[in-house]
């Protein structure tokens, strides 16, 4: 895809506020820490963040890598367009799987999102953040997102296991961000934080940012599970008793591995349709994800044990 | 891959212009456990249709597991986020919530309410442009409106809104609701600047939140969410001095050379003239540098990189400054300080100091008075606990630019970093500088340490020994200034016992007078190590922080940390002055590895073990160490 050449047009001053203070945490990591690394999800939250990104080092090229944890389960498309940006952009792209994990089979038709999640997500990570030594690694959380996030500090540091201790995070003053670190200790930085959903596609709209394809609505072969829909990517689809595969005009909200990840029925072809569609909904975008469900709470929980 | 068409371009552009003058607004919401504060937000959400569908299902069944109000929805849970405040019903942590309407985006801090989260809610106001402080109508003003009340004023925040709630508890009545605000404004009259609004509400119910009030017909004033969207915070930036804080220096190849960071202050314009802060060089803009092309200006708040005229020295922490209006530049100023660690403030000791891209050594050479947070009374104190705030005096290891904080939030303010733990031990903002660097020189005299040192045939050294009381650290150490005085080397032990006889004889054994101790006692061996000599210190220095600072004073290589590790059970059997019988009997109080903590080296050059090796042969071991290293030629 090629970005079109547009001329310069000013933002609102929320986004201006909020472009502004996510350039200028990318700057303060880059500058402190010994070695960062973007952790790049492919999805719209990290196309923000890697434009984002671009811009605070403008013109140099970024002075970190991006890092994919593949589980193996995403859609073609993402990891399509995971390959076309890297290439346009001339970006440092590391790809990790747990290739333990995969050997030993785990796929969540088998064992379940949870055990899934952790070992194919949260393992794979630690592996790579460990293997690589990262000492900062960007995300593209929000906190509007999510309960357990409203409360976490845009640096959120993580001891030696990768832990985050919820009831002894570091006070966050101004915009003095403390990046000192012990051996094995990490920071999550997340320039995101003060996002909505809406300000991320609100955002993207008005930067002309590329994002990947399943974001618009199409048609799409679709199975019904409790009581929310799947898209059908490829053969390695298990299929429950008595499902039928049926095309619906669908797009994601969020994405992220097939299995788990929810559609819409939607008619939003364009970044105004979507950013319109957003503003009138009156559904969570996390609801589209399976793994929150699990239990009560359960994302604090997950990050406690070192998922982003 | 699906190419963004032009039609939604359009869209897109058409949705910016319906927004294009919405803007931003930081809120902090404050009150005790019991003010309903989680309520007010849960009901200021809902009121502005801002709860989504599975949202509400979900709040309609946490109400029946966790809900305190029986038998309805709690809009408390909507906003209490972590297992523990949902167990305990108590807010514990900073949450932050978003929300928008037509006309403004809002970030509400939502900030613990008790005294011992004072740290959480200072952390919360630090970033905020308005305070909600929330009254429970029946119990009025507490000492705790007034504590927070205070803290938002000293963190800057200018705007308030009292919100007294549980009107219903009180009949509504505008008697009542008077008496409180009344009482209130009374008290904040001592704040300078501020603006103060007072609303009746209830927030279980809603009223004068987004909705008005039924019950409340004599109340005239605006309701929570319209103030909300119309209050002006405007500090007008733009009218400040310009200060841009060097982030990062981009060099993308061997032409380009551009000094990103925000302006915070001011306006930044191509052509203009500017001063680096750091060194007072003039030059001017050439370029204003983004992605999205190059500008004409920028203003606060905008996130740029700035290309110079000239080729002149830049580096992070340097700040991008008015040359009419420059920063001041201090190596000691006057400051508030808000203590956020458990580990008390001890005058004297070095910490770092975070303030923008400047990161140093720093002190805090007196703390001159303690704030009681609730009746605001000057209490003379010598350490600093968790949630205490106090003035200080700081000194830096090197000057530092800055504004005073009432005059700039993002210039004036810095945190402080323990140099062990790397835990933020405190939130501090600078009131005044003490002197201008400028004005105070070192002497510089033609005769150097070297040179002095060279005169006798001897490198100068700073060997530190340090270990329990017992340990057989002056043993040793005499042992050693025989063996060094027989090859003919000039110099002077500094011994702990002694030292205390003359120079620290007004200093007792209090985590803060040990503090102060080793710090004279570093400066007497920096001086001695200046004069040419091997200095000995022979003190039980059990702190690290203390030991690393002596490190620090003297050249790299200089400093040989020797711990005398005995176990303190043989230290205690062996009770050479009968110290130990003496705190045993509780006759000696901050007896170290008794009831004062020794923290023994990390990465001591030397580990000596005095159970197993005779005080002779280690003076020995010390002798060859020395050898090894170059320092005995």
């Amino acid at each position: 895809m090629t970005a079109k050449t547009l001329p310069h047009r000013s933002l609102p001053p929320d986004l201006r506020r909020l472009e502004a203070e996510a350039i200028f945490i990318f700057r303060e990591v880059a500058a402190e820490f010994r070695k960062p690394v973007l952790m790049y999800s492919i999805g719209k939250d990290s196309s923000v963040l890697l434009h984002l990104a671009r811009k605070a080092f403008y013109p140099s090229v970024l002075p970190f890598p991006l890092l994919h944890i593949d589980t193996t389960w995403k859609f073609r498309e993402m990891i399509a367009f995971r390959d076309e940006t890297a290439k346009r952009l001339g970006l440092d792209l590391i790809v990790h799987t747990n290739r333990e994990g995969l050997q030993q089979g785990i796929t969540p038709f088998t064992h379940g999102s949870s055990l899934y999640t952790h070992v194919m997500k949260t393992e794979a990570l630690k592996q790579a953040l460990n293997e690589h030594g990262f000492d900062a690694a960007f995300g593209g959380a929000r906190r509007d997102e999510e309960k357990s996030r409203a409360k976490e500090r845009v640096f959120s540091f993580r001891n030696a296991n990768h832990v985050w201790d919820p009831k002894n995070q570091r006070p966050e003053l101004w915009h003095l961000y403390n990046c000192r670190l012990g051996a094995g200790e990490s920071i999550r930085v997340f320039p995101l934080s003060n996002w909505t959903e809406l300000d991320v596609w609100r955002y993207i709209a008005h930067q002309n940012i590329p994002i990947v394809p399943l974001y618009f609505a199409a048609p799409r072969p679709v199975v019904e599970r409790s009581g929310g829909m799947l898209v059908v990517d490829g053969d390695r689809f298990k299929f429950e008793p008595g499902e039928q595969v049926v095309t619906r005009t669908v797009r994601f909200r969020t994405l992220g591995c097939y299995p788990l990840t929810g559609c819409i029925e939607s008619s939003a072809t364009t970044l105004a349709e979507i950013v319109q569609e957003m503003e009138a909904s009156q559904v969570s975008e996390r609801s589209g994800r399976l793994i929150d469900h699990d239990e009560q709470a359960s994302m604090e929980k997950k990050k406690r044990e070192g998922y982003f | 891959m699906k190419a963004i068409s032009d039609q939604a371009i359009a869209g897109a552009v058409e949705l910016g212009q319906a927004a294009a003058t919405r803007d931003q607004l930081c809120v902090l919401t404050c009150g005790s456990v019991d003010d309903g504060k989680s309520t007010l937000i849960g009901r200021l959400l809902l009121d502005a249709s801002l709860v989504l569908d599975d949202h509400f299902a979900a709040l309609t069944r946490d109400s029946k597991t966790h809900g305190t109000v029986r038998g309805d929805i709690d809009p408390a849970l909507l906003v209490d986020g972590l297992e523990a405040e949902r167990e305990q019903g108590i807010t514990i942590d900073v949450a932050y919530r978003y929300f928008g309407t037509a006309r403004r985006r809002f970030i509400v801090a939502d900030t613990p309410g008790h005294k011992d989260y004072t740290r959480n809610m200072v952390t919360g106001a630090s970033t905020s442009d308005l305070a909600i402080l929330l009254v429970d109508a029946e119990k009025g003003i507490l000492e705790q409106t007034r504590r927070h009340a205070f803290i938002c004023a000293l963190l800057g925040i200018r705007h308030f809104v009292l919100a007294v709630n549980k009107m219903d508890l009180v009949g509504f009545d505008e008697v009542r609701f008077n008496a409180i605000r009344d009482a209130f404004l009374q008290f904040a009259g001592r704040f300078e600047r501020c603006n103060m609004v007072a609303i009746p509400m209830a927030a279980r119910f809603g009223d004068n939140v987004v909705r008005g009030s039924a019950q409340m017909p004599w109340y005239r004033g605006p309701k929570l969410l319209e103030h909300l969207e119309a209050v002006t915070v405007d500090a007008n930036r733009e009218a400040m001095p310009l200060r841009l804080p060097v982030q990062y220096v981009s060099r993308p190849n061997a032409e380009f050379r551009g000094y990103a960071g925000t302006v915070v202050s001011g306006s930044l314009r191509k052509g203009a003239e500017i001063m680096v802060s750091r060194t007072g060089v003039r030059t001017r803009v050439a370029d204003i540098v983004t992605m999205d092309g190059k500008l004409d200006a920028a203003n606060a708040a905008d996130a740029v990189t700035v290309v110079l005229a000239d080729k002149i020295d830049v580096s992070r922490g340097d700040i991008i400054a008015s040359p009419e209006q420059p920063p001041q530049r201090a190596d000691a100023f006057a400051a508030t300080l808000v203590w956020m660690s458990e580990h008390h403030l001890l005058a004297g000791r070095t910490y770092l100091l975070k303030c923008g891209g400047q990161t140093l050594s720093a002190i805090v050479t007196e703390l001159k008075y303690r704030i009681d947070i609730e009746s605001f009374d000057h209490i003379a104190a010598k350490e600093l606990g968790l949630n205490e705030i106090a003035f200080v005096n700081i000194a830096t290891a090197e000057p530092i630019s800055f504004d005073p904080y009432d005059d700039n939030r993002d210039t004036g303010g810095f945190i402080l970093i323990d140099r062990h733990s790397n835990a933020t031990v405190a939130a501090g903002m600078i009131r005044f500088g003490l002197r201008r660097a400028a004005n105070t020189y070192f002497q510089a005299f033609d005769v150097t340490k070297t040179a002095r040192g060279s005169l006798n045939a001897q490198k100068p050294a700073l060997l530190w020994f340090t270990g329990l009381s017992g340990a057989g650290k002056s043993t040793i150490a005499n042992l050693l200034e025989k063996k060094l005085y027989a090859f003919g080397k000039h110099t002077f032990v500094l011994d702990g016992d002694n030292v205390r006889h003359g120079l620290n004889r007004d200093l007792g054994f209090t985590e803060g007078d040990r503090v102060e101790n080793i710090r004279r006692v570093a400066e007497v061996a920096k001086l001695f190590v200046e004069a040419g000599l091997i200095t000995i210190v022979s003190f039980i220095s059990p702190f690290r922080a203390e030991r690393e600072m002596a490190r620090e004073l003297v050249e790299p290589g200089e400093f040989i940390e020797i711990f005398v590790d005995t176990p303190l059970a043989t230290c205690e059997a062996r009770d050479p002055k009968g110290l130990y019988k003496k705190a045993r009997r509780g006759e000696l109080q901050n007896f170290t590895g008794l009831d004062s903590p020794y923290e023994p080296p990390v990465n001591p050059e030397l580990t000596l073990d005095a159970t197993t090796d005779s005080a002779a042969d280690l003076a020995e071991r010390i002798i060859q160490f020395m050898q090894q290293r170059g320092m005995l030629s």
